[in-house]
């Protein structure tokens, strides 16, 4: 009833999840049931590579979130991202048990070659897939209830908020570099095994994965959405506009601003777990500024506050990257260059704005 | 007469070297005509027993030749050789087959084609100590005051019966008392060793204060297994006094790092200190613009290769000329647009950063370019044995603080500067008095980009020159900027400076990267507490 609510006259939205559900259906059938040489067989590797794109567009949605609607630049979401990723890895890496190179049943690789003789205390529960999961959520919300708090509180807002967040998943990228963290350094965590018992390089693990990142951009939408399109969107967008005014009406803003950046950063932390299996390597280079940067820019291609626009945004400009860097890798920086100062400076609505403005027109 | 076998199978040899030492004597006759009969006798003993050994050592210092000191090195160091056939001398730096071996004589060049073909000149202790000696002496003779000071400070480290003699005969003859000094103090040292009590005694007195490595060894021993208690706990005081000073000395060093450190984040910061506190524009592409002066340096010096100390003033200029156009450039082209909207000039300006790290990369390839230090940057100021300061970093910071105070002086006593500040403070009162506001915006936004370019230039100096430079320095520069408090730039100048200071206390303690963390993680929660940063610009202007 809430969700029927909310998605009326969410056009976008409708689109998206039925897109979303024809492709969920879709795709594994076209994987499993049709001869490799068919015209519209859909090899494993493209499964996967949509699985990714999936994820990224979780991660957008989450920024859309926050950006959207608040207007909180985050320059730090891929951190978040990057932790919820990290969660992953500690359990599919715990998942590995003997089969590394060492053998060594408790300790990952990197841990014997550091010449460590016990698992550190943080890495303790990670063999169980329930309290990953747990830790998912966990570690990027409390970080960003902490941060959002101490941030929120003191009133640091616009480009000073923005300018922080970069900090700090440049401190965290700076943290996770180093061996003595217990993150596998450089190298980060890779040469999974398996999850919940399913082989990772196995085509059905990976349709499942892909099914599983198209389900929680599906339910990740839907919750933005309800959110949203209830009073608690309305308020935000007035904190967006006007923020003094909002505060002086009697709105908690920071209690507002604290709930959805956090319920945000779980969202980020999701797409980061997902990602991770499908990629099969997370390392510090997730948390680099760069990275939280490009996801603006998908929004921002996209269309700020819509949602959808942010799926469309990170659909279209990872699709370009990998065609780009593979055909054309000298272009690609020059061609998102470009595109960020094209977008901001002629098409401040992004894609989606331009098309429903055709269509507001005919 | 048949010759015997043995002989004609040698003769072609022997006539190929004939051949070669004919032609090397004609074309070196020159120099062979200088050659003198001491360096022949000495070489010729050179080869035989120690005792001959000796006596061509004490020969040749006797002589006092030009190229004692020389040859002493080559024979201390183990790379004079002499090759067997001849008992010719040579020195090999590198005694391995395919290596060079230059004639001491003539200074001709031979490829060794076998190493047992040559032996070397080999030392027993006694000569070590000979030469050693023989050569700290030359030393203490030289004419110039700082070679005679490292010639005590050499012996200073290996006292010996013949040395002490050697310093006592020279101490009287000494003119410069800096020199004078150290030597009073290996003689100190000597007493602290061999002296009787009374002697051990007032040595330590001499010895106090004396931050020469030697010195502090002498004292420990002396402190830990002298019979006298008395002088036993002399001693550990004047240690105690050495050690408080090598630990101040210590902090000093620290601090000097720290100020390095602290004025290149300044030079990153102050062009954005400008563009961002004054315009109040965020360029996400000033780190760009750092890159831009420090490839313009470059450029510079692959232009003018012979004029290494010239380039680096010549660039100064022209980095500055180079950042500054791009910089009006990216105003006039897309920020002016933007005015107002500062989370979208964000967007924008990032997209510039990444297109000019990608035309540099185009351009100059991706990999990183170095840039040569000039001579006369490069080298160490030794201020006493435990503190030397690296030159390089010295102009460093001396750079920082004339741009400082240029930009000051600009934004303060020029028209320019009066025309920004108004613009800054109450853009439309400033138009109606008449100031051409958007010719204000872009010089102003030119200035900041040109003083960034002019601290590409310094960078160039500390590290390679490659397509990343600039995003390795964007955040350090903003958070510079935000912790000295926008618009401010003795607030920044500020916090660079105690930023710097504070990483290069932290490291040691924590490491390097956990430093620049801790910094990191500080200036987040000081943000939470004083969001304006340390000096916050007051006024209706600030509520932004």
């Amino acid at each position: 009833m809430l969700i029927m609510n909310a998605l009326k006259g969410d056009r976008g939205g409708q689109i998206l999840l039925g897109v979303l559900l024809v492709l969920v259906i879709a795709v594994p059938l076209l994987n499993l049931m049709l001869p490799p040489d068919h015209l519209l067989h859909i090899p494993t590797y493209t499964v996967t590579l949509m699985g990714k794109y999936l994820t990224l567009a979780l991660l957008a949605v989450a920024v859309d979130l926050v950006w959207g609607y608040l207007g909180i630049l985050t320059l730090g979401h891929a951190a978040f991202f990057a932790l919820g990723g990290y969660a992953m890895g500690m359990y599919l890496m715990r998942q590995i048990g003997d089969r590394g190179v060492y053998g060594n049943p408790d300790l990952p690789d990197f841990m014997v070659f550091l010449n460590w003789d016990a698992l550190p205390w943080f890495w303790s529960g990670f063999d169980q897939f329930w309290f990953a999961a747990l830790m998912i959520l966990l570690v990027p919300g409390v970080l960003a209830f902490v941060f959002g708090a101490l941030a929120f509180r003191s009133r640091v807002s616009g480009v000073y908020l923005s300018i922080i967040t970069q900090a700090l998943t440049y401190a965290l990228m700076l943290a996770f570099f180093r061996n003595e963290m217990g993150f596998g350094g450089n190298n980060g965590l890779t040469d999974f095994k398996e999850l919940l018992g399913f082989d990772l390089q196995s085509d059905v693990t990976r349709l499942g994965l892909f099914v599983a990142s198209a389900l929680a951009l599906a339910l990740g939408y839907l919750l933005c959405r309800v959110l949203m399109a209830g009073r608690l969107g309305r308020v935000c967008v007035a904190i967006r506009d006007a923020e003094s005014r909002a505060r002086f009406i009697g709105y908690r803003v920071e209690n507002v601003k604290l709930g959805v950046f956090t319920v945000s950063a779980m969202l980020a932390g999701v797409a980061g777990a997902l990602y991770v299996p499908q990629v099969g390597i997370i390392n510090p280079g997730e948390f680099s500024p760069l990275n939280s940067i490009e996801v603006v820019v998908w929004v921002a291609v996209g269309g700020r506050a819509t949602l959808y626009g942010a799926v469309v945004g990170a659909l279209v400009i990872n699709y370009a990257k990998s065609y780009f860097t593979a055909e054309l890798p000298e272009v690609w920086l020059f061609a998102l260059g470009g595109l960020f100062v094209l977008v901001t400076l002629l098409l401040p609505r992004g894609i989606t704005g331009l098309l429903r403005r055709k269509e507001a027109s005919a | 007469m048949p010759l015997p076998r043995s002989v004609v199978r040698l003769l072609p040899f022997f006539v190929l070297w004939m051949c070669v030492t004919v032609l090397l004597s004609l074309s070196l006759d020159a120099r062979s005509a200088e050659k003198d009969e001491i360096l022949a006798q000495v070489s010729a003993l050179l080869v035989k027993k120690f005792d001959d050994k000796a006596r061509a050592v004490a020969l040749l210092v006797e002589s006092g030749h030009p190229r004692t000191e020389e040859i002493l090195r080559l024979i201390k160091d183990g790379e004079l050789y002499y090759r067997k056939k001849d008992d010719r001398l040579f020195s090999i730096p590198l005694a391995e087959t395919g290596a060079q071996a230059t004639d001491l004589l003539d200074a001709t060049a031979v490829v060794i084609e076998k190493t047992r073909d040559f032996k070397k000149v080999t030392l027993n202790n006694l000569m070590r100590g000979q030469i050693g000696l023989a050569l700290a002496e030359i030393g203490l003779k030289s004419e110039d005051p700082k070679q005679r000071e490292d010639a005590v400070r050499k012996l200073l480290g290996e006292l010996s019966d013949e040395s002490v003699a050697v310093l006592r005969k020279r101490i009287g003859a000494e003119p410069v008392s800096a020199v004078r000094e150290l030597i009073s103090i290996a003689l100190a040292v000597n007493d602290l060793k061999n002296g009787d009590e009374a002697a051990r005694l007032l040595a330590v007195e001499r010895v106090e204060g004396s931050l020469e490595p030697p010195v502090r060894s002498a004292l420990t021993q002396v402190a830990e297994t002298d019979a006298s208690p008395v002088v036993k706990q002399k001693a550990q005081l004047a240690l105690n006094g050495i050690d408080e000073q090598i630990r101040w000395y210590g902090m000093v060093e620290t601090l000097y790092f720290g100020i390095s450190l602290g004025s290149v984040l300044v030079l990153a910061g102050i062009g954005l200190a400008i563009t961002f506190g004054v315009m109040g524009v965020i360029n996400m592409a000033h780190g760009e613009l750092i890159m831009l002066g420090a490839y313009t340096t470059y450029v510079i010096q692959q232009l003018m290769p012979n004029h290494l100390g010239a380039s680096i003033l010549v660039a100064i200029p022209a980095a500055f000329m180079v950042s500054a156009l791009v910089g009006v450039a990216i105003e006039r082209g897309v920020i002016r647009f933007l005015y107002g909207r500062p989370l979208e000039t964000l967007l924008a300006t990032f997209g510039i950063s990444l297109i000019l790290q990608q035309a540099v990369r185009s351009v100059f390839s991706p990999l990183n370019r170095s840039v040569s230090t000039p001579e006369w940057m490069s080298g160490m100021v030794e201020i006493n044995p435990v503190l030397s300061l690296t030159l390089s970093r010295l102009y460093i910071i001396l750079f920082c603080l004339l741009v400082f105070v240029a930009l000051v002086m600009v934004l303060k006593r020029t028209s320019l500067g009066l025309q920004v500040r108004a613009v800054s403070q109450n853009r439309a009162m400033a138009r109606a008095m008449g100031v051409r506001s958007k010719w204000v915006d872009a010089m102003t936004f030119g200035l900041g980009s040109g003083v960034a370019g002019v601290a590409g230039v310094a960078l160039s100096q500390l590290t390679n020159v490659g397509p990343n430079l600039g995003q390795a320095y964007i955040i350090d520069s903003f958070m510079v900027v935000v912790f000295g408090g926008v618009g401010n730039l003795w607030g920044t100048l500020v916090a660079g400076l105690s930023l710097g200071i504070a990483n290069k206390v932290l490291e040691p303690w924590a490491g390097a990267v956990l430093a620049k963390i801790l910094v990191l993680v500080f200036i987040i929660l000081f943000i939470q507490k004083r969001p304006r940063g340390l000096f916050p610009q007051r006024g209706r202007a600030a509520e932004g």
